[in-house]
């Protein structure tokens, strides 16, 4: 069996982003008691779902555009990913109105850098498919099947963080 | 004449600049070069503090000062010294060791390089900025709060930290797939050279610690830029929780920076004892089981914190047994040396100090884990010893053996060995007056980091002693780079392989051409040069 190098090294850098992960989750756990009345009381667990299956379901989008390196399906795997970036916008904005910011209490500093942190690597995720998009656009002879495999790779371990995440923040409220 | 070539070519003939190779050997060199730029200034930073502490109630800097130097200094000589001059010879060498044309990704190597670079800057960047971080290298909260540390400092070493992190990830990844994926036919894993072995089992530290402190890094950030409570008891937060995460980073950092030194003797001392190694099994088998345990000791940095008798139990037993296979690794290189023919180069020199300070690092280590003596002695001077037993006694002794080992590979010359002699001895008898004498300041009670201390305290003899120490280092390293100029200007033509040694990084020429090799070499054992040389008398693993 022979390995690409490209896909190991994007397999060695998802688990190193793991430990990050765990890390802030870990935090958001310790502290989970403090802030879980401002949390049951303020998060909208129905609608931030709705924006979660969006994300989730371009990880299916993203499995059929690598399967048949298809233009289409990459850009309907942006349009969810962006989809799920303006929800988390609109409930930043809600909760920041509510008064709840990162240095409100312990519940927004945690929360905040859980989902922000979150959000930025969708963005950086984005930022690859459009890359790849771009790419194919222009040639797509020219894209090696592997750039395929490797950003599909690394937007599903972004849909996956949010699995626990989601579970950990919104789920959690109902525990 | 110059003996730093300005351009570095390519396999196609081409040249590059500096600022925009990609060949691993080439980004080694820049590596090497940031880590002894950055050894020289975190040495004169530990001058002064030496020089302040000598007599007491000195007043030569003041005591805002003194916090930054020490600060500045630990953070420099682990993360802008020790840890590139690691990744720099790993870098260089791990491709030729392996026999592969390059690493596994030649850009982003290029890219982990500059990363680490503009960390480093970063932090200094502070002085000019209002004032460096004064906190510690570790930098405790709720002190490093911005109640606490309200300049820009700190703010700097998160940034910098941070930004150097990502490019040390990122050539962990790099030097990771090139040792999985890229070896030469034949080289299986249990034939790659141990200091290959010591490179992966790192690089696995690497990406289990370094996004522990990334992660703690963005929090102390929110903490500080955001009004954020993670660290802030006020607010409802622990401070005790950053703790728990700079030490699940920071004690397998310590196995960062010791296993590619014990990875680079274990090249020279067989080598310079004509004797394949003893137990490769064992040294290899027991960096995994130090790799592993590592990651489960962190928290006998914070016996003094009250976590709990249990949880100080716990952590005690897992930090013994770390003794157990650091010990094996000792015993297999006293066993290669056994019945060998010693050659005494300075490399071999080297090598041997490491061996015996490293063992009494190990050993004030090992007392450091028995609960009671640590809270009698935490915090104090016997810390400093023993982490400087282990970090400069044990790596640095071992990145000296390894640059006398390998600079004649990466330049073509030999470094004197008449200077090296000097070099050895003066570091060796510097060192061990520097520090020797810090165990019995730390046992009658002197805390690390005072900036002064009264006459009445006894404790001023021994402290002038230890910077006596200190000058003699210095004075050594003074050698060491004496010898590194002239050498590299007008030392003995080295020829490919001046130790006639095992492994294939001298196979190839000296310095290697821009391909490394020729031809892409095929091994059957774990000394494809000595099979290449002695087919009569081949390695049979």
């Amino acid at each position: 069996m022979t390995v690409d190098r490209t896909l190991l090294g994007v397999a060695i850098f998802i688990a190193s982003e793991s430990v990050f992960f765990l890390a802030i989750v870990l935090a958001y756990v310790a502290y989970r008691d403090a802030g879980l009345a401002t949390a049951k009381a303020n998060l909208d667990i129905g609608r931030t779902a709705i924006f979660s299956i969006a994300l989730f379901a371009s990880s299916g989008t993203m499995a059929l555009a690598a399967r048949a390196r298809s233009g289409t399906w990459l850009g309907a795997t942006m349009a969810l990913g962006a989809i799920f970036l303006v929800g988390q916008g609109s409930e930043y904005a809600r909760l920041l109105g509510e008064g709840i910011g990162p240095g409100s209490a312990l519940f927004g500093t945690t929360f905040f850098t859980l989902t922000g942190l979150h959000g930025i690597h969708v963005l950086a995720g984005l930022v690859a498919l459009a890359a790849l998009f771009t790419a194919n656009l222009g040639r797509p002879r020219a894209v090696r099947a592997v750039a395929w495999e490797a950003v599909s790779f690394y937007w599903h371990f972004v849909d996956a963080v949010w699995v626990v995440v989601f579970s950990v923040v919104y789920l959690g409220t109902l525990l | 004449m110059t003996a730093i070539p300005l351009w570095v070519r390519r396999p196609a003939g081409e040249r590059v600049g500096w600022l925009r190779t990609v060949d691993h050997k080439a980004i080694g060199v820049l590596y090497i070069g940031m880590g002894v730029a950055f050894f020289a200034v975190g040495g004169l930073e530990a001058l002064l503090l030496r020089a302040q502490l000598a007599t007491p109630e000195a007043g030569l800097v003041d005591p805002e000062t003194f916090n930054q130097a020490f600060t500045v200094h630990g953070v420099t000589m682990i993360l802008l010294a020790v840890v590139p001059l690691l990744v720099g010879f790993a870098n260089y060498m791990v491709p030729l060791m392996i026999g592969a044309p390059d690493v596994a990704f030649p850009r982003l190597n290029a890219l982990s390089f500059w990363l680490s670079l503009v960390g480093g800057v970063v932090l200094y960047f502070s002085f000019l900025a209002g004032g460096a971080p004064d906190t510690g290298w570790f930098s405790y909260a709720p002190l490093s709060e911005r109640a606490f540390a309200p300049g820009t400092g700190v703010d700097y070493y998160i940034l910098g930290l941070a930004v150097n992190g990502a490019g040390t990830i990122i050539g962990a990844i790099n030097l990771s797939v090139t040792i999985l994926l890229m070896r030469c036919p034949g080289m299986a894993i249990s034939r790659v050279p141990l200091f290959v072995w010591m490179t992966l089992v790192t690089s696995v530290l690497i990406l289990g610690a370094y996004p522990a402190l990334t992660a703690a890094l963005v929090m102390l950030l929110v903490d500080r830029q955001l009004s954020g409570h993670f660290f802030d008891p006020a607010g409802g937060g622990q401070a005790v929780l950053w703790q728990h995460l700079f030490w699940f980073f920071g004690h397998p950092e310590v196995y960062i920076m010791v296993l590619p030194a014990m990875g680079m003797i274990s090249e020279v001392i067989p080598v310079f004892s004509r004797k394949p190694i003893f137990g490769y099994g064992f040294v290899a088998g027991s960096s995994v089981a130090i790799a592993f345990l590592s990651f489960g000791v962190w928290a006998h940095h914070m016996f003094a914190v009250g976590l709990g008798d249990t949880e100080n139990a716990i952590f005690s037993a897992t930090s013994m047994l770390i003794a157990i296979p650091t010990g094996v690794k000792i015993f297999n290189w006293i066993a290669t040396m056994i019945g060998g023919r010693l050659r005494m180069t300075t490399a071999m020199l080297f090598a041997v100090g490491f061996i015996a300070m490293f063992v009494i690092g190990g050993l004030s280590g090992v007392s450091l884990a028995v609960v009671p003596i640590d809270l009698a002695v935490t915090d104090s001077y016997y810390v400093v010893a023993h982490l400087h037993y282990v970090l400069f006694g044990g790596t640095m002794l071992g990145i000296f053996a390894g640059a006398y080992y390998w600079f004649p590979k990466m330049t073509g010359r030999l470094l004197s060995e008449r200077l090296g002699r000097w070099h050895f001895w003066l570091t060796f008898a510097g060192f061990n007056l520097t520090f020797l004498p810090q165990h019995w300041l730390g046992a009658v009670g002197m805390p690390r980091r005072v900036f002064t201390y009264a006459a009445s305290t006894g404790w001023g003899p021994l402290n002038l002693i230890s910077t006596i120490g200190a000058a003699i280092l210095a004075i050594a390293m003074v050698v060491f780079f004496v010898n590194l100029v002239r050498s590299l200007r007008s030392g003995e033509i080295a020829g490919d392989d001046p130790w006639d040694a095992f492994t294939l990084e001298w196979s190839t020429t000296s310095p290697p051409p821009p391909e490394n090799f020729a031809t892409i070499p095929a091994v059957t054992g774990r000394r494809p040069l000595w099979d290449r040389k002695h087919p009569e008398a081949r390695d049979k693993s």
